[in-house]
């Protein structure tokens, strides 16, 4: 059935679309890193009993989750360079735009983890004199990074997928450069195909891995 | 009524039934008691094929469990069962949880099926009980209409699976005097149970069951007073003796 | 930071007349895709809890296999790669003939998709349901077509209301990656008011309190069912969807 398509227009231009990938790649890890980061001091302040915190982190993970990350994108793309005041390029601004989309994620995720948690495991900590941040910081936190390994992983695996989405500020991921090299060299079925492919790969190995960890975390 | 010769059953490589024969007339009432994991509970749900069996026999009323061409459905549908956590329907009020089966499987009209249940709520002593959902009931109460919900499809005899055992202990004997006037009527019974009190009230025979054997299977009588095995001594010693 | 505000540029037209149309075609393709992908998911949902391997193994497959591309890339596939590996005729009639090509198959991605996201809700809503309830429809004769119907389905989707709630939320949200294949939805008129504007600031604030609004009104609708759909005494109120 694909006999007939030219599969040469792919590796003609390999060097090019792994260009592509090390930036798709590279901007995953460092959003899913900030996005980390940023979505456990949002869990954070979210379960603070300090009213104005837990509004705060509330609407903000409210609000990013109510919209399109294609429109975050957007927003960014615009806002960072008025802001600045000078031009920076679509890299940073997707960066941005991730790191804190993401963090309204992962602040969900973890907080979800943190709940999952028996109460009496709090009171039991704080019962052998633990300060409420001890129990936080030594009991609830580390068995609620285990429980929700899997969930961040499978987070993980949708980031990476949505990373394509930079193709609509034509900042050259992996995507982009299939589309570019798609049609300059009118390859559309050719240069798609195999960028599904790559990407069923990556993210069944993802997604296999996380599968793992949730059979591993049940079992115990 | 219902025959069982020399079942066995493994899961896996751990074999949980050897080679259980026992035969319950029609209006005997049976217990079987044991200690926990000895495989009381596997053995009655093999007597309506909820749990396969690798060897062996069953028949209920003449037809074979364990045959791949017999309708299971159609032959549950003539046993009643009750189990150890109650299983209402939660999203079905007490009526609707009793009418579901002979509604579907009999065919029974709504208000046939309903002024059957009605009927067997007041006998159970929950008429006024008959909108309410499970979640609004107490487990007492739960295992009340589990029974009536067993009781509306006629059944030829009836399987408990530790009825009480998931009950708090002031709701044990509502339950228990539900079980009693049954077995009184005549209704053949199957009861898993550590009850003695009612085993030796209502039950002809006693079956003991340790390790997936039946160790031993005796008059009610001779079992309290005088059992045969080492193993059913020790057990009632544990349970009679506190 | 310079910047000149000129709010009024959104009721101003044809701005205003673009948002609104976007609004439209935005929530065009979310109710349309919805409609398909809750259909279709249930019942890939349902095939994967079947005792039917070859049923559950293309259940599996169509989940993993829709999950682990990314939605653009499925976008341009259908929109750019479809048509060409059809026989040559049938590709040639959606070439041509197919009716609002970018909206259609927009339509079809944002569904065959999402139906991989319902099918994984309705599977674990299925498998939450209690196992003993099951053994319970089982006894009481009930075939599994029949314990599918009144007891499975109607409990697992009570449980999973919150997560259908949030996965239809995704595909509203969703539904902007049908601008990469020219579908002049909200997000898309929102961008384009910015090009024509430069008033990037008030087209996305309008695009996004849009977003937010009928997000809002979605979780307010989908609550009041939750809570009319609840148990009685079962199945407190789970986290809000959002």
């Amino acid at each position: 059935m694909f006999t007939h398509y030219d599969w040469n227009a792919i590796t003609a231009n390999l060097a090019f679309l792994w260009d592509g990938m090390v930036l798709s790649l590279g901007l995953a890890a460092l959003a899913i890193a900030g996005g980390m980061v940023g979505g456990m001091l949002m869990a954070l302040l979210r379960l603070s009993s300090f009213k104005p915190f837990a509004i705060f982190a509330y609407l903000y993970v409210n609000l990013f989750r109510a919209v399109p990350l294609i429109l975050v994108i957007f927003w960014f793309y615009f806002l960072v360079p008025v802001a600045l005041g000078r031009p920076v390029g679509p890299f940073y601004s997707a960066l941005i735009a991730f790191v804190l989309f993401e963090t309204a994620y992962y602040c969900e995720i973890i907080r979800a983890g943190i709940q999952g948690i028996p109460r009496g495991q709090m009171a039991a900590a704080l019962a052998t004199g633990l300060s409420r941040w001890q129990a936080m910081r030594h009991i609830i936190l580390p068995q609620a990074l285990r429980n929700m390994t899997p969930v961040l992983v499978t987070q993980c695996v949708v980031l990476f997928q949505d990373t394509s989405l930079v193709y609509v500020v034509t900042l050259r991921d992996f995507m982009t450069s299939a589309s570019i090299v798609a049609s300059r060299d009118f390859k559309l079925v050719e240069l798609y195909t195999f960028a599904a492919l790559v990407y069923l790969v990556i993210c069944l190995a993802g997604s296999s891995l996380a599968r793992y960890l949730q059979h591993r975390t049940a079992m115990r | 009524m219902i025959e069982a010769r020399n079942v066995s059953k493994w899961y896996g490589r751990f074999q949980v039934l050897r080679d259980c024969s026992v035969s319950i007339a029609r209006g005997e009432v049976i217990v079987v008691c044991g200690p926990s994991g000895s495989g009381k509970s596997t053995l009655i749900k093999c007597m309506n094929g909820l749990e396969p069996f690798q060897q062996g026999e069953i028949a209920v009323d003449g037809i074979s469990v364990g045959d791949k061409r017999t309708n299971l459905p159609r032959l549950r549908s003539r046993i009643g069962m009750v189990f150890q956590s109650f299983e209402l329907y939660p999203h079905m009020t007490a009526l609707d949880n009793i009418c579901l089966a002979p509604e579907k499987v009999l065919k029974r009209s709504r208000a046939e099926a309903e002024a059957k249940a009605m009927g067997l709520l007041d006998r159970v002593g929950l008429a006024d009980h008959a909108r309410k959902h499970p979640a609004q009931l107490s487990g007492g109460q739960q295992q009340r209409v589990a029974i009536a919900r067993a009781l509306a499809m006629d059944p030829i005899a009836m399987l408990f699976d530790e009825p009480t055992s998931a009950l708090d202990p002031e709701m044990i004997n509502e339950v228990l005097d539900v079980m009693v006037a049954l077995a009184r009527e005549g209704m053949t019974m199957v009861v898993v149970t550590h009850e003695m009190g009612f085993a030796r009230k209502v039950a002809r025979r006693v079956v003991f069951m340790d390790e997936g054997q039946i160790v031993e299977d005796a008059p009610t009588e001779q079992f309290f007073t005088n059992p045969g095995s080492d193993r059913a001594q020790l057990f009632l010693s544990k349970i009679l003796h506190h | 930071m310079s910047y000149n505000w000129n709010w009024g540029v959104l009721v101003s037209e044809p701005y205003l007349g673009w948002l609104i149309s976007g609004t439209q075609w935005t929530l065009a393709i979310a109710c349309l895709a919805w409609i398909m992908a809750f259909t279709l998911g249930s019942l890939i949902g349902i095939a994967r809890t079947t005792p039917i391997g070859p049923l559950r193994w293309l259940g599996t497959a169509y989940v993993e296999l829709f999950r682990n591309i990314p939605l653009l890339v499925q976008m341009f596939l259908w929109f750019f790669v479809f048509p060409e590996v059809l026989p040559r005729d049938w590709g040639r009639w959606v070439k041509r003939d197919l009716p609002m090509p970018e909206f259609t198959t927009a339509v079809l991605c944002l569904g065959f998709y999402t139906a991989s996201r319902v099918a994984e809700q309705v599977r674990s809503g299925l498998n939450a349901v209690p196992k003993g309830l099951l053994a319970a429809g089982q006894a009481g004769g009930l075939t599994l077509p029949q314990i599918y119907r009144y007891i499975l389905l109607p409990l697992g989707f009570r449980i999973i209301v919150p997560s259908l709630t949030s996965d239809f939320l995704a595909v509203f949200k969703n539904s902007s990656l049908a601008l990469t294949i020219g579908v002049m939805e909200l997000t898309a008129q929102s961008r384009q008011i910015e090009n024509y504007t430069f008033q990037g600031f008030e087209a996305f604030t309008a695009a996004t309190v849009i977003y937010c609004v009928i997000t809002a009104i979605v979780v307010v609708i989908m609550t009041r069912v939750e809570a009319r759909l609840r148990v009685p005494g079962l199945l407190g109120r789970q986290q809000g969807a959002l």
